[in-house]
């Protein structure tokens, strides 16, 4: 063998080793490609929500090479946090509704479809709109599925009246805003918070803050009722009493706020506007009932919303390094949809996002997922048209348990912070943050 | 020979391939400092009412962290967040914000 000779054979090796590069991208035994065709490692993203979208954005920032397909349902983004100022006529819908273009033009292959299939052995996903696309890695970013079935009465029909108004729409957040704004003063607007846990833990309790600072300027006689499937406010609690007395009453005769805890909504009736409960019917003027919640359908599809023992559960055990399900190679879940100890909020879901396509770069590299991934969460909440109040935490990744055993898929730790991460209290300049973060949450995750 | 010999590179590709190697720092400190973009924007470039982060001084990054977690600095959050993470942490985000 000449040089010439051995430097053909080294650009066949060469080639095998790039397209070995793709084989890392997955973590089965698959047959690599074909030599020398110059395939690119395929990942496809369902869900163009806080955790998709940033998904789909950073690993075409971090590793170009990747062809990412996104598939969305919903034409537009409409952000869940901020919509309960919709709600209580602070915004309007245009301050929650956001574009995909400026990601669409990122993102290798947006497809506006709804999923009704997927095959974890072929690795495809299979479209209401006749579809069928194939991948290397698979991310399931889904949010929430909510469990209409679990409250008598809350059927297609109910539903068209009867608001959750817990994903964003001009069907749920504008309706239940424009129903509130039709409520006669003195009427009485009958809230529910699910049983934990749920999407957004403090977002009830700041509906039920907006709400009453909506009707304390335009509907004063107006009454809030709060039905929680909790044993107590699931969220900030302290901040939001104190919010409650400051500004609508509360503890008094005259708060525009009765809080009533351990009242799981059971049943709907949307012709009477009443909301039964294991004790009592509680009737509205304006009723508004958010159902307990799973993991998002795609997950079911793709076999991995289970519980930690494998059996089919409400969520998707995953394994912190990557978000990889424990249960299905190449298909990841972040966001709501996965079973964590993290809070269900927006910035959670942009922080996984992060790992799980900094990971999924290196892996297509060949490269170990990140180590030691660090996440955190900033959740602000308003407390009233011009103050606001928040909650941080910072999670970091742990695989030993105290006895030196691995942990399987690993733990994220939350680290000790002053305050438990809470605001002293409610103020104006973290109103402003808030407003701050949003704009800037948007932009991170949407490439606006 | 000739043959075998490409045969037997092919066989050390595969290796290569599947061999995974330690998951670079870089991957991880781009990680974490990316958690900082949805208070402070793409890259540290905020378009809002919070600071932008993004090219700053090296030292003043790193001691702005510190003074936020002794609470020298007085802040509404940044004291909680500086809690979560370490010194040296503090020295990866002021290299990487720095030249954002």
């Amino acid at each position: 063998m000449d040089r010439r000779q051995f430097i053909q054979s080294s650009a066949g090796v060469a080639g095998l080793v790039s397209v070995g590069g793709l084989a890392g991208c997955t973590t089965t035994a698959s047959a690599p490609a074909v030599v020398g065709t110059k395939s690119r490692p395929k990942v496809v993203v369902i869900g163009a929500g806080f955790g998709g979208a940033t998904c789909g954005r950073y690993i075409k920032m971090w590793e170009p090479h990747i062809e990412v397909t996104l598939i969305e349902s919903n034409n537009q983004f409409y952000s869940c946090p901020t919509s309960n100022d919709v709600i209580a006529h602070h915004k309007k819908m245009d301050s929650i509704t956001f574009g995909y273009d400026n990601l669409k033009g990122i993102i290798d292959n947006w497809v506006t479809d709804t999923v009704t299939a997927i095959d974890t052995n072929k690795k495809t996903v299979t479209t209401a709109g006749g579809k069928t696309l194939s991948y290397d890695r698979l991310v399931l970013a889904g949010g929430v599925h909510l469990e209409f079935d679990k409250v008598k009465g809350y059927n297609a029909e109910a539903q068209k009246t009867v608001k959750h108004a817990w994903k964003a729409s001009p069907d749920q957040t504008g309706v239940l805003a424009e129903q509130l704004a039709a409520m006669p003063d003195g009427g009485v607007f009958v809230m529910s918070v699910p049983k934990a846990p749920y999407r957004c833990p403090p977002g009830p309790y700041e509906r039920a803050s907006l709400v009453a600072s909506y009707f304390k300027k335009a509907k004063p006689k107006s009454k809030i009722i709060v039905l929680d499937g909790n044993e107590d406010l699931a969220s900030k609690k302290g901040l939001f009493l104190a919010a409650w007395k400051k500004h609508y009453g509360y503890g008094t005769d005259n708060s525009m706020i009765d809080y009533r805890p351990n009242n799981m909504p059971r049943s709907v009736n949307a012709a009477t506007k009443m909301v039964g409960t294991e004790f009592d019917d509680v009737k509205g003027d304006v009723i508004n009932v958010v159902p307990t919640m799973i993991a998002a359908d795609i997950c079911r599809m793709a076999n991995v919303r289970r519980n930690m023992d494998g059996t089919p559960g409400p969520w998707c055990p995953i394994d912190f390094r990557t978000y990889e399900s424990m249960f299905v190679k190449d298909v990841h879940v972040i966001g709501d949809s996965a079973l964590s100890n993290f809070p269900k909020s927006g910035s959670m879901a942009n922080n996984m996002a992060k790992v799980c396509a900094a990971s999924i770069a290196e892996m297509c590299n060949g490269r170990d997922p990140v180590s030691v991934p660090v996440v955190a969460n900033t959740c602000y909440s308003a407390t009233s048209g011009t103050t606001a109040m928040h909650v941080a935490a910072v999670f970091r990744y742990n695989d030993v348990d105290k006895n030196g055993n691995k942990i399987p898929g690993g733990e994220m730790k939350a680290q000790s912070l002053p305050g438990k991460g809470l605001s002293d209290a409610e103020s104006e300049i973290e109103h402003a943050y808030m407003e701050g973060w949003k704009a800037n949450v948007i932009h991170d995750t949407l490439a606006l | 020979m000739k043959k075998a010999f490409a045969l037997s590179l092919l066989a050390v590709g595969l290796i290569a391939s599947t061999a995974v190697t330690a998951g670079t720092p870089d991957a991880r400190l781009r990680q974490m400092a990316a958690n900082c973009n949805y208070c402070h924007g793409t890259d540290g470039h905020s378009r809002g009412s919070i600071p932008s982060i993004n090219n700053l001084p090296r030292d003043y990054f790193v001691q702005q962290m510190k003074d936020f977690k002794t609470g020298a600095r007085p802040a509404t959050v940044m004291h909680q967040h500086a809690a979560g993470y370490t010194d040296t942490e503090y020295e990866g985000f002021a290299r990487y914000f720095a030249t954002r």
